[in-house]
């Protein structure tokens, strides 16, 4: 099990790969993707149960997907990092003929990837559907699965938050990236969701929230205590209180990075606060 | 000259073929599953969630959600057959299907009733004339139309032993029954029901049952007429079609859906491509349906033997 210091390294490391892959096309989504690094390294690496090589039922394994699919640059760094596809293919993002689509596809046959997302608001369906079959296959591992807080401004996640509770899902634990943006500024100037612990608990779900959700200590305490909450006939929300482009001091506390790549100026900048650690691929 | 004829000694709704073959499904295949929005009884799934309760999802009215929830049922080996509307199971929930079910390559079955216009007095709202459109243009998704109780069931347990997404499509009406109970369904496999000479007719759904009659009538008025059942629209069984019209030199395609999108555009296709050829359509013309008797509204709308006879002659007049 790699320790605190390693996974900080892999964090660092990823923040270097999103910002080199964003950079490199001009084009994808570096702010949400730095804001969710730590979740994403301390999942695979420290909380999620993986065998190692890529089977797409996932039989006897925990199993995670992505809703909010345009987070693709970290997603596909620590998976290569976790040893599903080589990490020289980082290289090949958003390129033609690559298997690193702009958002995450089952198509290309990319290792890891479950299902295709980016359309958002139906990852939560899909990951019920997975935890009900493991329920059906007698498998006792986990589903994991993230969305973002301004994804839940689609109505079929409430549809799936309402069925989950219903029939007792108690076998997922969905996270919500809440870094109180999206494209068109605050969330809560956008489209106000109110207070989502509160709305989560009136649909009968197990809250947890981690309100420090780029300190890995407290990731690994917060999904700790969602795991351990787990298998009590509810589902589990976390309620992952992050800041987008966290990292890079200049696209911190902004929604200007969501969809926006580093010129070269910017990249120098922003790589040089995130010494390399494992290796540039 | 002797033509096969049909009849017919019952009649009974394609949902019902459906809900026959789930319930068989479900004593032979332990992988397949069942989902349904609020409609069990309107798809006949009352059976297989009577023998097996633990391999049926009752998702309440929240079609997207159950898109999502069959295609993650698919990982861990189950094979989901969601059942509701056909308006339901395409248009209200379009990308839910494209992105969670089509481009992720997932095995569901979306099996779909009171298609088209037959299912009568509810309307427009209900009566979807556009699906067969919707679904065939995704890339992979197979689209398959039965004409009548037999055929719906052999079809529903032939799509589980399909790896891929299914658009399966039926309705509400009672239809004559007449085709063999045991005549066992291949997904892309046109079926001639009678040989001719003077025009080939190829429909799809409710509408095989009307081309079969207006052969007779045309038969009695010295017309040959060979009428193909194309009960898969995608992929669409060409040499069946070319082989055929090399004989008539002209095509009537029959179908309940609109003709933008419909089996008759398919079938443009192949004949642009590989045999340029007179073609008339039996379909909706870019319209919504409305209330009435299903009898009623395919008289209306021109979409039984009267209107497959009026444009048979059409298009021979036309060679």
């Amino acid at each position: 099990m790699p320790n605190t210091q390693h996974l900080k390294d892999l964090t660092i490391q990823a923040r270097r790969d999103i910002l080199r892959m964003v950079h490199k096309v001009n084009s994808g989504h570096p702010g949400g993707s730095l804001g969710c690094a730590e979740f994403f390294v301390t999942l695979y690496n420290k909380i999620m149960d993986r065998h190692d090589g890529f089977d797409m039922d996932g039989i006897g394994e925990d199993l995670f997907f992505l809703s909010n699919g345009h987070i693709s640059p970290v997603y596909y760094s620590v998976l290569a990092r976790a040893g599903y596809f080589p990490v020289e293919e980082l290289n090949t993002f958003r390129l033609i003929n690559s298997r690193l689509q702009g958002h995450p596809t089952t198509h290309e046959g990319l290792p890891g990837i479950r299902i295709a997302s980016g359309s958002l608001g139906q990852g939560m369906s899909v990951a019920i559907g997975a935890a009900q079959a493991k329920k059906l296959n007698s498998d006792n591992h986990l589903i994991y699965s993230l969305h973002g807080d301004g994804e839940l401004q689609e109505g079929q996640n409430w549809e799936a938050i309402m069925y989950a509770s219903a029939k007792k899902v108690d076998n997922l634990i969905s996270t919500v990236d809440l870094n109180g943006k999206q494209i068109d500024g605050a969330t809560d100037d956008v489209l106000a969701m109110g207070d989502l612990k509160a709305k989560f608990e009136a649909f009968d779900w197990i809250v947890v929230e981690i309100k420090e959700g780029n300190d890995i200590e407290a990731i690994l305490k917060g999904m700790a205590e969602a795991k351990s909450k787990t298998g009590q006939g509810k589902p589990v929300c976390v309620l992952l209180e992050t800041i987008m482009g966290n990292g890079v001091d200049f696209m911190m506390h902004t929604h200007a990075w969501h969809g926006k790549a580093p010129n070269d100026e910017q990249l120098a900048s922003a790589l040089n606060q995130n010494s390399e650690t494992l290796g540039d691929y | 000259m002797l033509m096969k004829t049909y009849t017919y000694t019952e009649k009974k709704d394609t949902r019902s073929g459906f809900g026959a073959g789930l319930a068989e499904l479900g004593r032979t295949n332990q992988n397949v599953v069942a989902l349904c929005a609020d409609l069990v009884g309107s798809l006949k799934m009352d059976k297989f969630i009577e023998e097996n309760p633990e391999r049926f999802f009752q998702v309440g009215i929240a079609e997207a959600n159950m898109m999502g929830i069959a295609a993650g049922l698919t990982i861990g080996g189950k094979i989901p057959f969601t059942g509701t509307f056909a308006n339901f199971s395409t248009g209200r929930v379009y990308d839910q299907i494209r992105q969670s079910i089509a481009y992720s390559g997932k095995n569901v079955k979306i099996c779909a009733s009171h298609a088209g216009l037959t299912l009568g007095e509810d309307g427009a709202t209900h009566q979807i004339l556009e699906d067969i459109g919707l679904m065939k243009m995704l890339p992979g998704m197979v689209v398959i139309n039965p004409c009548d109780y037999n055929q719906t069931k052999a079809a529903t347990l032939a799509i589980a032993e399909h790896n891929g997404p299914v658009y399966l499509r039926f309705g509400r009406p009672s239809v004559p029954i007449f085709t063999p109970e045991d005549q066992k369904f291949e997904i892309g496999k046109a079926i001639k029901m009678t040989e001719g000479t003077d025009v080939t007719i190829v429909a799809t759904g409710h509408l095989v049952w009307e081309a079969l009659e207006a052969s007779k009538a045309l038969h009695e008025q010295g017309v040959s007429a060979e009428v193909i059942n194309i009960h898969t629209i995608k992929p669409l069984d060409e040499e069946a079609i070319l082989a055929s019209i090399a004989k008539t030199g002209c095509i009537v395609t029959a179908e309940e859906h609109n003709y933008l999108g419909g089996l008759g555009e398919s079938v443009s296709r192949v004949l642009a491509l590989k045999h340029p050829t007179p073609q008339e359509f039996v379909a909706t013309n870019d319209t919504f349906g409305e209330s009435g008797t299903p009898a009623q509204l395919m008289d209306k709308y021109e979409l039984n033997s009267a209107a497959i006879i009026k444009k048979a002659k059409a298009v021979i007049a036309r060679k």
